[in-house]
């Protein structure tokens, strides 16, 4: 058997995964103590970050519908993590039946555990790839199975951008997977943002601070620096904006306030 | 279904959106309120329904409970909401038209059957939800794991199928992991390599810095080092290889173990081996060639204070004609006798004896004594050769002449010392052969000019290097000039005028004699020409005469005669204008063949003369058959007629021969008169001309016509 390029020296799940804790913000228990331990720590900073969580499924499947709608049939979700409930193939062949859903991490615990979920469904399937390596997701022979690059592609960068630091250019990865869409492709966007959350800056960074201590460092970036993302794209309105304000389907006031904590967008390639 | 305000359908409805306001704030889902309603109106229907039913069935509560749990209501804190809302609210709601007591009996057991399905429901998901987690950490561990066993698999399929031998060690040098070719290589087992340390692996031929190296990489010093390394097999048998060994460290960079990468070069270095035996001995005789020799002089000579060599430079005698009358195998078998009687003369250490090629023979001797052994050793070679060679049944006499040189190591270069003795030999061989001659610095000296100068002669001609002196020929009765003798001279770049003493003699060896002489007799006819016109030519004196000297190769060169003719026809001179001279030694035993152009060439009116009469044979009958015109004395014997009074002997003998020579019709010349007592004294004997410094030293040509002229006028 060759060994994946995915793979890692070793596995070790004595060290927290950004996956299996945002299971457990979800009300999951596709988690260990280690995973639910350094939660805990992070919502010592920032409670509200299973709302944050929430909201963010929440914009994911306005976002995909909206996709959907849109005639696209093709759905990329880069770092889906491990998927509890509200997939985005759920979403997408609610939506579009036999859309096809190609979800792409890193981390081999999620991939392995969405094979699992994914086992005898068409349609869709798991990549084991880095999002810093955008070469190797377009390269990769589920992706070639499952997409066809010359038709539009709705691109899911939900939540994952804010974990590529700017030494690993995340302009440049982003741009790259771009470069390979056919015109018409959607790039859905939500990243963690210093405007959006509702509490002093030195609470966030109580948070942020967790994640660099379990190697996962997180980078807030601005509201501009969200956009800038969306280069070569014509942006949906309403425009890069709170995600809670994002086409909401409820009134955004009812909304919890972090709710509105990450920022997020959806262009349309030209 | 028709919702009429405040029927059961709306009432139903109410419920379910107080419900739903209470609970939504503590689930998860992604769903928005509106449609987490939409989710909770049916349960709350079955919890409607089942609290008007005529019989209790706490399945429906349960059923609601676990429902909740699908909803993503996994949050403890959505059951207490959802308990608080079916406790004030599903009676007032969805009561039926019973008694109060028993619809708040019935509601408070379906609140108890709903918290035993949330719980069910939430175990049962938790439990799964974990042992999914645990069964995917496990397949990725799991992957992982058949990754890194593929990887080793591969790894270990080359470790074991590689063609090199490969061993890993500690840096204590404990042996710990070795492939099959390692094991063929050293033909040992496994057990027995995982015995031994590598520091045992010593060899005498190991390399002075290998175990430098080794203890520099074991100490972490050294990444790696390369070296040919020899090492002792169980059988007794050496094995050699190309050995890298690399330092291997640790994730932290500490040096951890030792690889050592071999290559067997047994059989290659064998290969080499032979074949630098077959590069430095000669195949014939099987002694060192000429390449080694050079090797061993050149070390010999490079060899510290005190050192000294002696070499003996060996060329046999009339080995080409033993070659010529008895064929080249004879020749060979000869030789491989010779090499084994050498052999036998230079046993000790130190010595060695080389075939440089042909029938030359070099032996060497080395040390501090040399200039004793040298001698030694020359004498142990010629007596080796005393003794006849038999070969077919025939005693072959062999001689040899050896040239030696001796000396103090790290003054000289191979090439010059090889060079000395060559020259030696060549001397040893001039004087008879068959003896040996001891290098001398002069005679090296000369005889390396004299092979300078016989390189630089071809191209001198070419440059024009070469110019004729012209010395007067004088009446003796008048003292008029009559002529001169044409004397060639060599403007040599670096050494100057030279004679032709010097080099006429190294041009008849190489054989541009021919062409050397050519251009000297056109040069001097062209000359005596130039003189005729200048000079008026013909008054009572005749004719100015040019005197050429011809020598022996010229005199047997096939053209000698059309050449001549051509020149003079050229020149426009008329053939008794140029008198030929021959040394009397060319024509000593000369037969028909060889005086049949000179009699030609006097014949046609050319004037021949016996140049140095006197000095040889002087065979007087003998000159009765040469075409010959003038005899030209030998300046010895004018010599003693210098002092005064004369030899009384001497002037008999020249008397004798002048009267003889004119007996005969011959004109008699003197050569070397130096004074005027001489000049009178052999114009009393009878000679004819004379030439000599009294009169004139050889000079440019115009000198002559200065002379003719005063002779003329006065």
């Amino acid at each position: 058997m060759e060994r994946p390029a995915w793979a890692p020296r070793s596995i070790d799940i004595s060290m927290p995964s950004v996956a299996r804790m945002y299971d457990y913000y979800l009300g999951g228990s596709h988690n260990f103590e280690v995973d639910r331990e350094a939660a805990r720590r992070a919502m010592e900073f920032v409670p509200g970050l299973p709302k944050i969580m929430q909201a963010n499924r929440a914009f994911m499947r306005r976002a995909v519908r909206y996709a959907a709608n849109a005639g696209i049939t093709q759905f990329l979700d880069v770092g889906s993590g491990i998927p509890t409930f509200g997939n985005v193939h759920e979403v997408a062949q609610e939506a579009s039946p036999g859309a096809h859903v190609v979800y792409v991490d890193h981390d081999p615990v999620a991939v392995a555990h969405s094979q699992a979920v994914l086992e005898g469904k068409d349609g869709a399937d798991v990549v084991a790839a880095d999002l810093r390596k955008p070469r190797d997701i377009l390269e990769s022979p589920r992706v070639e199975r499952l997409i066809d690059l010359n038709r539009p592609v709705a691109l899911l960068l939900v939540a994952i951008l804010h974990f590529v630091e700017d030494t690993d250019d995340p302009y440049g990865a982003v741009a790259e997977l771009s470069d390979a869409l056919a015109p018409g492709s959607m790039l859905v966007v939500s990243h963690a943002c210093v405007e959006g959350i509702p509490l002093p800056q030195e609470r966030a960074e109580g948070a942020v601070d967790v994640y660099k201590d379990i190697r996962n460092p997180l980078t807030m970036r601005s509201r501009d620096e969200v956009a800038r993302f969306f280069e070569g794209y014509d942006m949906v309105e309403p425009g890069v904006v709170p995600m809670a304000t994002w086409r909401p389907d409820t009134a955004p006031e009812d909304e919890d306030p972090y709710a509105f904590a990450q920022f997020a967008g959806v262009g349309t390639k030209a | 279904m028709r919702a009429e305000p405040d029927g059961p359908e709306d009432r139903l409805r109410r419920f379910a959106t107080i419900w739903s306001r209470a609970v939504f704030p503590v689930t998860s889902t992604s769903l928005t309120r509106p449609e987490f309603e939409e989710r909770l109106l049916p349960l709350a229907r079955r919890l409607s329904e089942a609290l008007r039913a005529r019989t209790y069935d706490a399945g429906e509560g349960r059923a609601v409970g676990a429902a909740l749990v699908g909803a993503h209501c996994t949050e403890p804190e959505a059951l207490s909401q959802t308990l608080d809302c079916v406790d004030a609210y599903l009676v007032l709601y969805c009561g039926g038209d019973g008694a109060q007591e028993d619809s708040r009996a019935r509601a408070a057991r379906l609140q108890s059957a709903m918290a035993a399905g949330y719980a069910e429901a939430l175990r049962q998901r938790t439990l799964a939800e974990q042992e999914a987690i645990a069964r995917a950490a496990l397949e990725a561990q799991g992957a992982v794991a058949r990754a890194l066993h593929a990887t080793e698999a591969r790894f270990r399929a080359v470790f074991e199928g590689a063609a090199i031998g490969i061993g890993i060690a500690d840096l204590d040098g404990n042996i710990i992991q070795v492939n099959g070719a390692l094991l063929r290589m050293f033909g040992v087992t496994e057990q027995a390599m995982r015995a031994r340390v590598v520091t045992e692996w010593t060899h005498p031929d190991d390399a002075p810095q290998v175990w430098r190296l080794y203890e520099e990489l074991v100490r972490g010093e050294r990444e790696h080092y390369h070296t040919e390394k020899a090492f002792h097999r169980p059988d007794g048998t050496v094995l050699w290889t190309n050995l890298t060994v690399s330092l291997l460290r640790d994730a932290d960079g500490n040096p951890q173990y030792q690889l050592a990468l071999m290559e067997d070069t047994t059989e290659r270095r064998l290969l080499n081996l032979r074949l630098r035996y077959e590069a430095t001995h000669d195949a014939l005789t099987g002694l060192p060639n000429r390449t080694l020799f050079f090797e061993r002089l050149e070390k010999a000579l490079s060899a510290g204070d005190g050192q000294r060599f002696g070499l003996c430079y060996l060329d046999l005698d009339g080995f080409k004609a033993i070659n010529d009358s008895l064929g080249h195998a004879a020749g060979d078998r000869l030789l491989v006798e010779v090499a084994d009687r050498l052999q036998s003369c230079a046993t000790a250490p130190g010595e060695m004896v080389a075939r440089l090629g042909g029938d030359e023979f070099v032996a060497l001797t080395t040390g501090t004594d040399t200039e004793r052994e040298v001698d030694e050793l020359a004498d142990r070679i010629m007596n080796a050769l005393v003794t006849p060679v038999r070969i077919d049944g025939r005693e072959l006499l062999v001689r040899g002449s050896i040239g030696i040189v001796e000396g103090p190591a790290g003054e000289r270069g191979p090439a010059e010392v090889l060079r000395s003795a060559d020259i030696t030999m060549y001397r040893a061989k001039s004087a008879g052969g068959n003896r040996y001659e001891m290098a001398d610095a002069e005679a090296d000296a000369r005889a390396i000019t004299r092979h300078g100068l016989t390189t630089a002669l071809p191209a001198a001609l070419d440059r024009g290097e070469f110019f004729i002196e012209y010395q007067p020929l004088v009446h003796l009765g008048d003292g008029t000039v009559r002529g001169a003798e044409a004397l060639v001279r060599w403007l040599h770049p670096q050494h100057g005028v030279l004679g032709p003493d010097r080099f006429i003699p190294l041009a008849e060896r190489t054989g541009l004699i021919v062409p050397l002489g050519r251009w000297v007799l056109e040069q001097s006819v062209r000359q005596a020409r130039e003189w005729q016109e200048r000079h008026g030519g013909t008054g009572a004196t005749g004719p100015l005469r040019v005197n050429v000297n011809l020598s022996p190769c010229q005199l047997t060169h096939p053209g000698l005669v059309q050449d001549t003719v051509d020149i003079l026809e050229r020149a426009g001179l008329e053939p008794d204008a140029l008198c030929l001279e021959v040394t009397e030694s060319a024509l000593i035993g000369a037969d028909d063949d060889l005086l049949k152009p000179l009699r030609r060439l006097s014949e046609m009116g050319v004037d021949i003369a016996l140049d140095d009469f006197g000095t040889g044979y002087s065979n007087l009958a003998n000159l009765r058959r040469l075409p010959v015109r003038i005899l030209k004395l030998d300046r010895s014997f004018t010599q003693s007629m210098q002092q005064f009074p004369a030899d009384p002997v001497d002037l008999k003998i020249v008397e004798g021969i002048v009267s003889l020579a004119h007996s005969l019709d011959l004109a008699v010349t003197v050569e070397g008169v130096e004074t005027g007592a001489q000049a009178e004294q052999l114009r009393i004997l009878g000679c004819d001309t004379a030439q000599g410094w009294y009169y004139a030293r050889p000079g440019p040509p115009e000198r002559l016509h200065e002379l003719a002229l005063v002779d003329a006028t006065g």
